[in-house]
């Protein structure tokens, strides 16, 4: 499929159709007290489906979905606007909260531009701590898919399952930074603290649990039949349509992208220093989205457990001054967070906060290509096709 | 056939009895499956701590709780609501559930109401519940409500039919549609000529079995067929708009007919009351506890699959009820029928 066959991007299909203009139709005669016209229905803003606020509405004939509008904003909290009335250190509470399940992985690019407008490099320990968090993280954030995505095609069981494994994860957070979901533990320059007696035998120990729990959603979701009956072939996303409409992360590399800013990007933490590989699936449909999050679970699993093998010594932070103040100037940093590619442009005037900060949240773009996924599925498929997108509310509104 | 209670009470005391013994059961089963599944089993297969926390000894307070939190929730209903259809539409699906227990014999002599076309007139009262299902749906005037409730009326009807058919072969085996004529048969059947422990007609009926399991569990609205309350779809389908005590009823509904097709699926197949050497008045006492043991041996195979499968879309469902379970029980009727008249 080629971006000529496509519609244009954002724009919706003429539904606005007067049912009685077919009523001369012969088999409409039969029936032609019956108005057979379309049903609205309204999903959201308060539906289990929609993690949070997310509101759509759908046009429905049938069950068939002819058209379907994404309505956000019910959740946005005007983060870029109280950057501008925050110092730098305050900031990263803010930022904590715009992809919650995933917090410490929002820190690092904000973090990352404040310090390469002020030109310091965190040392080599911190960045691996960094490194160690952020993963940690991601596996939190997809070992929560592994198990929502089970809980929205009908499944309960693995819905408890995933919540049950993260919370080993989200306890080794927990012990390094003192935070379960909002860890505000970067600083400019380093982090907060040196990593707690005993972690490193804890976590790779947690590591393996991760590991085999991976192996049980294979067996338990990914290979079930009807699991895959529910999603193989349910919302393909072409993998031209997706880079244009700024689909990015695990969604993009399930359509078969090979791109990982991780690996392609401008290089950042220590995933230079690691050996690991960047997955992908050719199909782009809901299940190759979940294939593609197990995967990565797995992978991030591996590097967590070489990095702890790796960390080297020395101190956590670099020099800073007392008062932080960023040089004018602006920089754009993105990353390759859990949910897709996260960025902030920041632009400093040299005062102690910024004058202005652009969040690129990757739940946003990825939502965008909803109302040409929708059309013409079903009902049912809807809420595997928003289940596989994955996407956090806040980080759509932020 | 003499009653159990040798009284001469007169048909009115009796009638009365046994409307109440009826009216127990339904709430009691319910419960029972509730506790038993939903509460423990499920806590244990999905390291739920919740439930297994209030009132100390596996938390036995949990159902107690639950029970009376759903009689202190205030009664809502919608104001365009069709009021008397929606009101009497629980009520509807917990009567079609009463009047499946009418026949199953649950010992010898310990049955309500024997009836001939007992198989028959059971399969036939529990599709009743698909009307309550499509008024509760229709009356909430909510548009989840409605899809949930056609989704509920397609589904009850594509699953009517295997349900039907998988029974077939246990009446052309028992040759009688009386529930009492096949534990009857059941119980004196010989194994391969040794008329021992009996001949439980799973042993030659496995398809009408795994077919009847299948098909129950759609009529049950049970997850992997569980559209019509889809919760991440349409939240509750046609119980979305319902509150407290007509929650509770559908609730009711839902655990009481799961026993009922539990108790039937071990009438028809694995020997109801009947225990191997065990007649007379002993039959009379053990028969409840053997059909209680059963059914909640049948009860945990609906429930495992409901605790652990996806559910699937609604036209997949269809296309399973009509492309693969009707052909196969037509099959197996076609089996049972030559294997009958050559043996």
């Amino acid at each position: 499929m080629t971006t000529t066959d496509l519609p244009e991007p954002g724009k919706l299909p003429d539904v606005d159709v007067d049912p009685s203009a077919f009523r001369h139709l012969a088999d409409a005669q039969v029936n032609v007290e019956l108005d057979t016209g379309d049903m609205v229905l309204n999903i959201g803003p308060q539906h289990p489906a929609t993690h949070g606020t997310l509101r759509l509405v759908v046009r429905l004939d049938g069950e068939r979905v002819i058209a379907a509008d994404p309505i956000i904003g019910y959740m946005h909290r005007g983060y870029e606007k109280l950057t501008e009335f925050r110092t730098y250190p305050q900031i990263t509470t803010l930022i904590n909260r715009i992809d919650w399940l995933s917090s410490f992985a929002n820190e690092v690019p904000f973090i990352s531009a404040a310090e390469s407008l002020m030109s310091i490099e965190a040392p080599p320990r911190a960045q691996y701590i960094r490194t160690i968090l952020t993963e940690l993280s991601r596996i939190a954030t997809f070992l929560l898919f592994l198990g929502e995505m089970g809980l929205q095609v009908g499944a309960i069981t693995p819905a408890f399952y995933g919540f049950r494994d993260r919370e080993y994860v989200l306890n080794l957070i927990e012990a390094v930074t003192g935070g379960r979901f909002h860890p505000n533990f970067n600083r400019i320059g380093g982090l907060k603290d040196d990593l707690p007696w005993g972690f490193i035998a804890d976590c790779r120990g947690t590591m393996q649990k991760v590991l085999a729990s991976c192996d049980e959603f294979e067996d338990l979701v990914a290979g079930n039949p009807i699991f895959q009956a529910r999603t193989r072939s349910i919302g393909i996303i072409p993998a031209e349509l997706g880079a244009a409409y700024g689909v990015s992360g695990s969604n993009l590399r399930a359509s078969g992208v090979d791109w990982d800013l991780r690996r392609d990007g401008v290089p950042y933490l220590v995933y230079n220093d690691l050996d690991w590989k960047v997955w992908t699936h050719p199909d782009g449909d809901s299940f190759a989205r979940y294939w593609v999050r197990l995967q990565e679970t797995r992978e991030s699993a591996r590097m967590v457990l070489q990095m702890l093998d790796m960390l080297p010594a020395g101190p956590i932070m670099a020099k800073v001054p007392r008062i932080i103040k960023v040089p004018e100037g602006e920089v754009f940093v993105n990353t390759e967070n859990p949910l897709g590619e996260m960025g902030y442009y920041v632009i400093s005037k040299g005062a102690t906060g910024p004058f202005r900060v652009k969040i690129r949240s990757a739940s946003f773009s990825n939502v965008s290509i909803l109302p040409w996924l929708l059309r013409g599925v079903y009902i049912p498929d809807i809420i595997t096709i928003l289940a596989g997108l994955y996407f956090i509310l806040g980080d759509i509104d932020r | 056939m003499n009653p159990v209670l040798a009284l001469d009470i007169g048909w009115g005391t009796t009638l009365a009895i046994k409307a109440v013994i009826v009216l127990a059961i339904v709430p009691l089963t319910a419960l029972i499956l509730g506790y038993v599944f939903l509460l423990k089993m499920m806590s244990h297969m999905q390291s739920r701590l919740g439930p297994m926390d209030p009132g100390g000894f596996h938390g036995w307070y949990q159902l107690l709780g639950d029970g009376i939190k759903f009689l202190q929730k205030e009664d809502i209903m919608p104001a365009e609501a069709d009021r008397r259809v929606f009101a009497l539409a629980p009520a509807v699906v917990v009567l079609s559930t009463f009047l499946v227990f009418v026949v199953i014999p649950a010992g010898p002599r310990l049955v309500v109401q024997p009836l001939d076309v007992g198989v028959f007139y059971a399969l036939a009262v529990s599709s009743l519940s698909v009307i309550g299902v499509l008024m509760a749906g229709w009356a909430s005037s909510n548009k989840y409500a409605l899809l949930g409730g056609l989704r509920a009326a397609a589904q009850l009807i594509a699953y009517e039919l295997p349900l039907v058919l998988a029974v077939v072969g246990v009446v052309v085996q028992a040759g009688t549609m009386n529930l009492e004529g096949i534990v009857h048969f059941q119980q004196t059947g010989e194994l391969f000529g040794w008329s021992g422990i009996g001949f439980p007609l799973i042993l030659t009926q496995f398809i009408g079995f795994a077919l009847f399991m299948v098909a129950a569990q759609a009529e049950l609205t049970q997850p992997p067929f569980d559209m019509p309350v889809a919760e991440s779809e349409l939240v509750a389908g046609y119980m979305v708009e319902y509150t407290g005590f007509r929650f509770l009823f559908f609730f009711i509904g839902e655990f009481g007919t799961a026993f009922a097709f539990a108790a039937l699926a071990a009438t028809l197949f694995l020997g109801g009351w009947a225990t191997p050497w065990v007649h007379g008045t002993a039959a009379d006492w053990l028969g409840p506890l053997v059909l209680f043991t059963k059914v909640m041996l049948v009860a945990f195979l609906m429930f495992w699959a409901r605790f652990t499968y996806p559910r699937f879309r609604e036209d997949q469902l269809q296309a399973i009820a009509w492309k693969w379970l009707i052909p196969i029980a037509l099959f197996n009727i076609m089996l049972t029928g030559v294997l009958k008249v050559a043996f």
